[in-house]
């Protein structure tokens, strides 16, 4: 299982990545492989505030549905608007053109782990 | 114990002993010594024969739709019954079984879900159509509901014409109130239809949706495309009900004019008109919102040997998967009813049903011209609005009263609207459909004729 070293993870699975003033947010190679082929990501409309750990929008996959969450708190400033024809690339870009949503904000204070924090982590989880 | 055989004295005895109780008797002492009967005073045991013969007799002292010329409606139609109806809705396979919660096995039930959903879009304008839900008025719940989750729970207001159903307005109340959404209602013009206008100013761009009726709770034929447009325009979602389907043979229904929902009841397509019901519930909208529309929804597919096969569709919408956050707490269908449906649109087909709308149109159109014609106090309360098949007569005492004075004249006149109220004339609403013979308008006309 790949954890992209980069990145600053969620115990829920989101990552986030500091590009600026804006903090991109996708979910892992782990949780995308978890839910199975995705068929359906529901986003939140551009300009909506969130609060870390607020529920951003949903993953539909063949065989369930499940709520991914801030990694941190801010305004939504754009979402990937090619998920909603190629849901897929949750799966099989979930670091890259997989992403969900951008927020304008900062991971700085926010409750995450880093990368091998995170592969730390999800060895526990499986172990 | 056996399963399913009742439990026999010594089984009650063991019982209440494990309960420490005297008697069954004792199960029952939380209630009421004085709402309690001591002993009911019944007629001598009869045999089944001779029971038979006592509720016959008991139930032929009533008079049924049937006993007389019937012009009752308001929400329940009575149409032509084909007898392959029952014939298909009484075999084993499909009258045991509950909405599919092990879908696939039962192919024959998934297919028939299949070809109800496919009538309903055609008829409704829309792609979209789902297994069907319990009745007319908790399809416009659901649809509004919907609309506000569309429009992400961002907009807690619902506009609704006063001329939707009374009962369905009732039970949106109960919803609503629940669910924090506040309705405004929008009266009628002079017309007894919406004024576009004063929907726009309703709306007022806080709307999720626009909910209306056509033909509405008058009979009247709604201008569809200028509601749509007022609705779209506030960013709300534009919403037709229909109470009586069969409208929709003639009518193109809501979706071709550019409405997101088009809900309802279907009892008029083979579900005979009954005391409290069943009913049966549809609900189509487009498939850009589908995600979010209620209840079971049947796809079609290819099996692994790539043959047609169904099975349901997007699940993940419904409470098993979904849980809380399901889009409805109901997520099953009318399932019987459905079928009901099913067979009766196929029994009747697309130009049989053409036909059987233009019948009802037409007996409609000849009561109003002899009531017109009539000249007597009673009259048509909008002579000039169309109507498919029925209208609202007005005039004095044209309530309970008048109901129950044609009614010592063998005719069942139609539904008193006294009991709902209104900003319109109390009145009767008089329903017109293909089982009105010449000989009942005759009755009716007549009838009315010797009152005046």
């Amino acid at each position: 299982m790949t954890v992209a070293n980069d990145l600053l993870y969620r115990r829920s699975h989101e990552w986030a990545r500091t590009e600026g003033d804006t903090v991109v947010v996708g979910i892992s190679h782990y949780a995308q492989d978890q839910l199975g082929e995705v068929v359906y990501v529901e986003l939140p409309d551009a300009g909506t505030g969130i609060a870390a750990g607020e529920e951003l929008g949903t993953l539909e996959s063949v065989k369930a549905v499940s709520e991914f969450l801030a990694p941190v708190g801010g305004e939504v400033i754009e979402v990937n608007e090619r998920l909603e024809d190629e849901p897929n690339l949750v799966n099989e870009d979930p670091y890259g053109e997989g992403w969900l949503v951008k927020i304008s904000g900062s991971v700085d204070g926010e409750d995450l782990l880093d990368a091998a924090a995170y592969q730390e982590f999800l060895e526990e989880e499986s172990g | 114990m056996h399963p399913w055989v009742g439990a026999g004295l010594d089984d009650q005895r063991h019982i209440l002993r494990l309960l420490g109780l005297e008697s069954v008797d004792d199960l029952f002492t939380s209630i009421p010594a004085e709402v309690c009967v001591e002993r009911l005073e019944l007629p001598p045991a009869q045999d089944e024969d001779g029971l038979r013969k006592v509720f016959a007799a008991t139930a032929d002292a009533n008079v049924v739709m049937d006993s007389l010329p019937c012009f009752l409606g308001a929400g329940v139609y009575r149409h032509v019954e084909p007898a392959v109806v029952d014939a298909v809705l009484s075999r084993a396979e499909f009258f045991t079984s509950y909405t599919p919660y092990q879908p696939e096995i039962s192919q024959g039930t998934l297919q028939a879900i299949f070809e109800f959903q496919t009538l309903i879009g055609r008829l409704a304008g829309l792609p979209v159509a789902n297994a069907s839900l319990y009745d007319g008025a908790t399809a416009l719940v659901e649809a509004v509901l919907f609309s506000h989750r569309v429009l992400r729970g961002k907009r807690d207001l619902v506009v609704i014409a006063e001329t939707v159903h009374p009962m369905y307005r009732k039970v949106l109340e109960t919803y609503a109130t629940a669910a924090g959404i506040e309705i405004v209602v929008v009266p009628p013009a002079d017309d007894g239809r919406l004024d576009p206008e004063q929907v726009r100013a309703a709306a007022a761009d806080r709307a999720c949706c626009v909910v209306l009726q056509s033909p509405n709770f008058l009979g009247i034929i709604e201008d569809l495309p200028p509601l749509a447009e007022v609705a779209h325009d506030g960013g709300a979602l534009a919403v037709q009900v229909v109470t009586e389907a069969v409208s929709l043979g003639l009518l193109a229904g809501g979706g071709d004019f550019g409405f997101d929902v088009v809900c309802g009841e279907a009892q008029s397509f083979g579900v005979a008109p009954g005391f409290g019901g069943p009913h049966l519930g549809f609900f189509a909208c487009g498939e850009n919102h589908m995600r979010q529309m209620p209840g079971r929804l049947v796809g079609e597919t290819v099996d692994e040997e790539g043959s047609r096969a169904f099975c349901l569709t997007l699940s993940t919408r419904e409470q098993h998967i979904r849980r809380a956050k399901a889009t409805s707490n109901i997520c099953t269908n009318q399932g019987l009813m459905a079928l009901a449906a099913t067979v009766w649109l196929e029994a009747v087909g697309g130009a049989g049903l053409r036909e059987l709308a233009a019948s009802c149109l037409a007996r409609s159109e000849e009561l109003k011209r002899r009531i017109a014609d009539n000249g007597g106090p009673w009259r048509l309360a909008y002579p000039q609005s169309p109507t498919f098949n029925e209208f609202l007569l007005v005039g004095p005492g044209a309530g309970p009263d008048l109901v129950d004075r044609l009614a010592k004249e063998n005719v069942l006149a139609g539904v008193p609207t006294a009991t709902w109220g209104g900003s319109w004339s109390d009145g009767i609403l008089v329903a017109v459909t293909e089982r009105n013979s010449a000989a009942d308008i005759d009755a009716f006309a007549a009838a009315l004729e010797k009152l005046s």
